[in-house]
């Protein structure tokens, strides 16, 4: 436990660790702006159409289907099939690889989230605001988004927590991210024991404060549910 | 049909010379699932047995599972290699441990659906505690549970193809190749094939759950994630 403990103080304690293209900070930065990146696009991608359909009330059977297969994707083969994909294409390694996997596996639960949030408004909410004469637009701003305001940010939680995830196997397809250290670490196990443990703990701990930081916003943008009771 | 593995996107004639290697990878496969879930399982019914027991426990047992269901299973593999080697063991632990949360919460959830009325009625016809539990709030909560169990399955499929970078895999052998090899058809074949048994899985499963409460009819109705 101990010796285990020391290796990984070691590596993080050291400061030229951090240091260069290659240090801690630059795949840290890296990790996150991909995730970032990824998530505003599958946001951009998922949430226009979740909305509009589920408003109309179409297409039920499409957003059972979603669900399922972004469930069924195992993101290991999303992530190695975009590598030849890629090449045959000339756009090479890093980012864009990494990236459009990551969107792939982000629009399920964000699509999904904001289908199931808006198609379970009451129809009496909706029969209401359209009593007082508003619009569809302002039926689906004012009343259905903010009524499923907190199953859609669970799905963007989810979403953007399993990028942060994923992004780690970015490194597989030669993008410089925390999921580096643990690859350089598997392909010598015994001598770079101190880089696959900094990496695993980096990744938890960066999925573990971007979950608890979507969480506080979620808190904060629903807290006038608990208000009202 | 070409012959040529380096410009083809899918050589066929690859995968068909293989069809040994796919059934042992297939059984490789379905046997991790199967221990995780059945161990899953087994933890998440005796966590919900302490949950409903002792209702104070439902908030750190929901606190301990969603932080195990946060840690991405490649970190937690990698954590705990150390403890118990390259192998079926630190897959397993990170498998089970990430379908806690999922399990836990269709379970609780499935018992809590449970009408009052209902219950009230079992105990007052003479239904003791665990009897009422087993014989009136579990057919209930089936629909809910198996809910939960498909989930975590069809999840966990998924997951097992990430074990073939600590030396398991299943279909994840096959991804882990084509990498390595830059070379598309395993990486084709393991990705489909993986999503080919969890849709399976996934639609038997529904239909165990159908056969087993058959007083359900289901409407397709969208659930959140």
């Amino acid at each position: 436990m101990n010796a285990i403990f020391n290796d990984l103080w070691g590596f993080i304690s050291t400061a030229d660790n951090w240091r260069g293209s290659n240090g801690i900070a630059a795949r840290a930065q890296a990790h996150l702006w991909i995730s970032f990146v990824a998530t505003v696009i599958a946001t951009a991608i998922a949430f226009p159409p979740a909305l509009i359909l589920a408003h109309l009330g179409k297409a039920p059977v499409l957003s059972v289907g979603i669900a399922n297969i972004g469930r069924a994707l195992p993101s290991f083969a999303v992530i190695a099939l975009v590598l030849p994909i890629s090449i045959s294409l000339g756009f090479g390694l890093g980012f864009w690889p990494t990236c459009v996997a990551l969107v792939a596996l982000g629009i399920p639960p964000i699509f999904t989230n904001t289908y199931t949030g808006v198609a379970n408004t009451p129809a009496a909410l909706r029969e209401a605001a359209r009593g007082i004469g508003m619009t569809s637009p302002q039926v689906v701003m004012k009343v259905e988004v903010p009524h499923a305001m907190n199953v859609i940010l669970t799905g963007f939680r989810i979403s953007a927590v399993q990028i942060v995830a994923t992004a780690s196997l970015g490194a597989l397809v030669g993008y410089q991210c925390l999921g580096s250290y643990v690859i350089e670490g598997l392909a010598q196990p015994t001598r770079a024991r101190d880089r696959l443990l900094t990496g695993a703990v980096l990744i938890a701990a960066m999925a573990m404060i971007v979950d608890f930081l979507i969480n506080r916003v979620e808190g904060h943008l629903t807290g006038w549910r608990s208000r009202l009771r | 049909m070409t012959t040529n593995p380096g410009d083809a996107f899918i050589w066929w004639e690859w995968i068909t010379r293989r069809p040994g290697e796919i059934w042992e990878r297939t059984i490789e496969h379905l046997q991790m699932t199967v221990v995780a879930v059945t161990v899953g399982c087994v933890i998440s019914a005796a966590l919900t047995l302490i949950a409903l027991r002792y209702r104070w426990t439902l908030g750190p047992i929901t606190w301990i599972g969603n932080l195990l269901y946060t840690i991405p299973s490649l970190a937690l593999f990698v954590i705990l290699i150390p403890y118990t080697g390259l192998g079926f063991l630190t897959a397993q632990i990170a498998l089970v441990s990430y379908t806690i949360q999922i399990l836990v919460r269709n379970m609780v959830a499935g018992i809590n659906s449970v009408p009052a009325s209902v219950t009230e009625a079992a105990t007052a016809i003479g239904y003791r505690r665990l009897h009422r539990l087993w014989a009136v709030e579990l057919p209930l909560a089936a629909p809910t549970i198996i809910a939960g169990i498909r989930i975590a399955a069809v999840t966990v499929i998924g997951l097992v193809t990430i074990t073939a970078l600590i030396g398991n895999g299943g279909y994840g052998a096959f991804i882990n190749d084509g990498l390595n090899r830059r070379f598309s058809t395993p990486i084709v074949l393991g990705g489909a094939l993986s999503i080919l048994l969890a849709l399976g899985v996934d639609a038997l499963l529904m239909l165990v759950q159908r056969a087993a409460t058959p007083w359900t009819r289901r409407r397709l109705r969208p659930r959140s994630s």
